[in-house]
């Protein structure tokens, strides 16, 4: 039911953001469509009245009293950015030039 | 103290160690330093540490031994060094996940897990080398090289948590912290006859420590013998206000458990799926021949039937690569880890692309992009809705044969160590490593590898896989615990002693 072509491979790692070089596209997409070919025997087995399940245990909504606690310092926080400036982590710019 | 009386030391189980530092007949800073000796000595070889703290381990010891010497009243393992999967954060100390992401990563804090072993008094020898992200069976997915098996240096020791299989199988240290999300922690201690335990699901706070699959991943111990399994569980173990899956009972008593000697009356089944046809010969008969020895410790040999774990990998392979490639997201250059910027003016996000190009390696984008092709839209509902549905089907598999059996056992891995470099052009036959421990992770319940033997055709150790009901971590350590003395009885010793010496390599 695949087939993963190298074009859908070159899509999808554009979503995930991830810069694949053509020899990198060319070896994973071949292994990525072997994969996806066997995954897809998942479809053979369950039909539709069986339910999802997600999470091995029955998760209610877990909280925690509101109450002011410690937390990481601004120098601490910024310790390992790439780049930081001014107590602020420092990006890329994030508008096109245009 | 001579390099053999020091070698002598590490030999000793965890048990042994906590006795001689209560009795006051070693002291912890001896203990330590025997350990970073032979750290020193053999990690160039086998490259079980990708980080080994010396300073930070024996100024612990230190302080236990102080503490002692004042007739204070301290934990059962104070004094007792501990290696941990560079997976948990440590405050202070690069935490990588084996991978160039995370190359210079210091956390500023300790993982949950990290201060219970603090609070434990236990020092810390440093970071056990793992797959990157702990995604391979192998070790080879480390950016920082593979970990050699101390049984055969030509093997790999188990994946993902390879470091701390081999350290523990190497005598690098006498306990340590691995993390299983199909089996990272019970296939290593298989091929490295070590024991091995992942707890039931929610068991042991992940707070702190690099998600991979969060509805699979699970914390736990790697030891020599059950009993030093279990006292490490017990430190480990336990409610965490800060892991919100995190069980809010008490933890079963799996130190009592793990001096249990009689089975009589037990029924265990053997699941006729995960058994057979696949599996290698020398690791099948010896797991024949444990379930004799079963049988001779009173318990009922039943088989059962779990018809739908021959798509588990299947599913596994949808559900992990799909919560991966969610967790995995975080690493956008931005606030921490690699930053990769190409040349011109790039945008934010062409400097995340390169970034997570130049970090991550070949098998975790291979994950990454399976996950994001499976929840992309016109496929989520035939990938990841239908693996959801399998899943399903699992747990119900495993809940009837609870019905026929208190306990059910399996080979741990089909094979025996394989060779470096086998596998690492051929994803799939990687992944097949973990058919026998992956439905463990998709339900929730607790499983623990024993070594069963060697095999015949390579003289190199199998491991015994016992899974049990969740939160029934205990049986797994009663039945560990009298099925090890008993094979201990037959084959006269613990598999680890017939590991040969280790050779070290230049």
């Amino acid at each position: 039911m695949s087939n993963l072509s190298r074009e859908d491979v070159a899509h999808v790692a554009m979503l995930a953001r991830i810069h694949l070089e053509d020899a990198e596209l060319d070896r994973l997409a071949g292994q990525l469509d072997q994969i996806v070919d066997w995954v897809g025997q998942v479809a053979e087995v369950a039909s539709a009245d069986v339910p999802p399940m997600s999470h091995p245990m029955p998760l209610t909504n877990v909280t925690r009293p509101d109450e002011v606690r410690p937390s990481l310092g601004v120098e601490q926080a910024v310790a390992n950015a790439p780049q930081a400036e001014d107590d602020r982590f420092a990006v890329p710019r994030i508008l096109d030039e245009e | 103290m001579s390099t053999t009386l020091s070698d002598d030391l590490t030999r000793l189980s965890a048990v042994q160690m906590a006795d001689r530092l209560a009795d006051g007949a070693i002291t912890s800073e001896q203990l330590t330093q025997a350990h970073l000796d032979r750290i020193v000595r053999l990690n160039p070889t086998l490259n079980a540490y990708l980080l080994v703290d010396p300073e930070g381990a024996l100024a612990t010891a230190r302080e236990v031994d102080r503490a002692r010497a004042a007739g204070e009243d301290l934990p059962r393992l104070a004094g007792v060094p501990v290696a941990v999967k560079d997976i948990a954060c440590t405050e202070g100390m690069t935490t990588t996940a084996g991978s160039r992401m995370l190359a210079d990563f210091v956390p500023p804090y300790d993982a949950t897990i990290v201060t219970r072993i603090r609070d434990a008094r236990m020092p810390i020898l440093g970071k056990t080398n793992m797959d990157e992200f702990a995604m391979g069976s192998s070790t080879e997915h480390s950016a920082f090289g593979p970990t050699r098996n101390p049984w055969d240096l030509d093997r790999i020791p188990g994946g993902s948590g390879g470091g701390s299989s081999a350290a523990v199988a190497a005598y690098l240290a006498p306990l340590a912290v691995g993390s299983d999300t199909g089996g990272s922690i019970r296939q290593p201690a298989a091929v490295t006859g070590t024991v091995g335990t992942k707890p039931t699901y929610g068991a042991v706070s992940r707070y702190g420590v690099i998600a991979l699959a969060s509805s699979l991943d699970q914390i736990g111990p790697c030891a020599r013998t059950v009993a030093d399994a279990a006292l490490l569980h017990e430190v480990l173990a336990g409610h965490d206000p800060m892991d919100s899956t995190s069980i809010d009972a008490p933890v079963p008593d799996v130190v009592g458990a793990s001096g249990t000697t009689d089975l009589t009356g037990l029924r265990v089944g053997v699941v006729r799926e995960i058994s057979g046809e696949g599996f290698q010969a020398g690791v099948q008969a010896r797991f024949d021949e444990a379930l004799d020895q079963l049988r001779a410790l009173g318990a009922e040999i039943v088989e059962v039937s779990c018809p739908h774990f021959g798509y588990a990998m299947a599913a596994y392979y949808l559900i992990l690569p799909s919560e991966a490639s969610s967790n995995l997201a975080r690493y956008d250059a931005m606030r921490y880890g690699l930053r990769e910027t190409p040349e011109g003016s790039p945008s934010a996000e062409q400097v995340m692309a390169a970034s997570r190009d130049a970090g991550f390696g070949d098998e975790v984008k291979r994950r990454i992009i399976l996950g994001t092709y499976a929840l992309s839209s016109g496929y989520y509902d035939a990938y990841y809705g239908q693996a959801q549905k399998v899943r399903t089907l699992i747990a119900r598999d495993f809940e009837a044969a609870f019905e026929q059996a208190d306990v059910l056992v399996s080979p741990t891995s089909p094979t025996t160590a394989f060779a470096l470099g086998d596998k690492t052009e051929d994803p799939m036959a990687m992944y097949l490593n973990d058919i026998a421990t992956i439905p463990a992770n998709l339900a929730g319940v607790p499983g623990m590898s024993i070594p069963s033997g060697t095999a015949d055709e390579d003289s190199l150790p199998a491991g015994l896989q016992i899974l049990a009901p969740a939160m029934q971590d205990q049986r797994l350590y009663a039945v560990g615990a009298a099925l090890e003395a008993r094979l201990r009885e037959t084959q006269g010793g613990y598999v680890i002693e017939q590991a040969p010496e280790i050779e070290v390599r230049a």
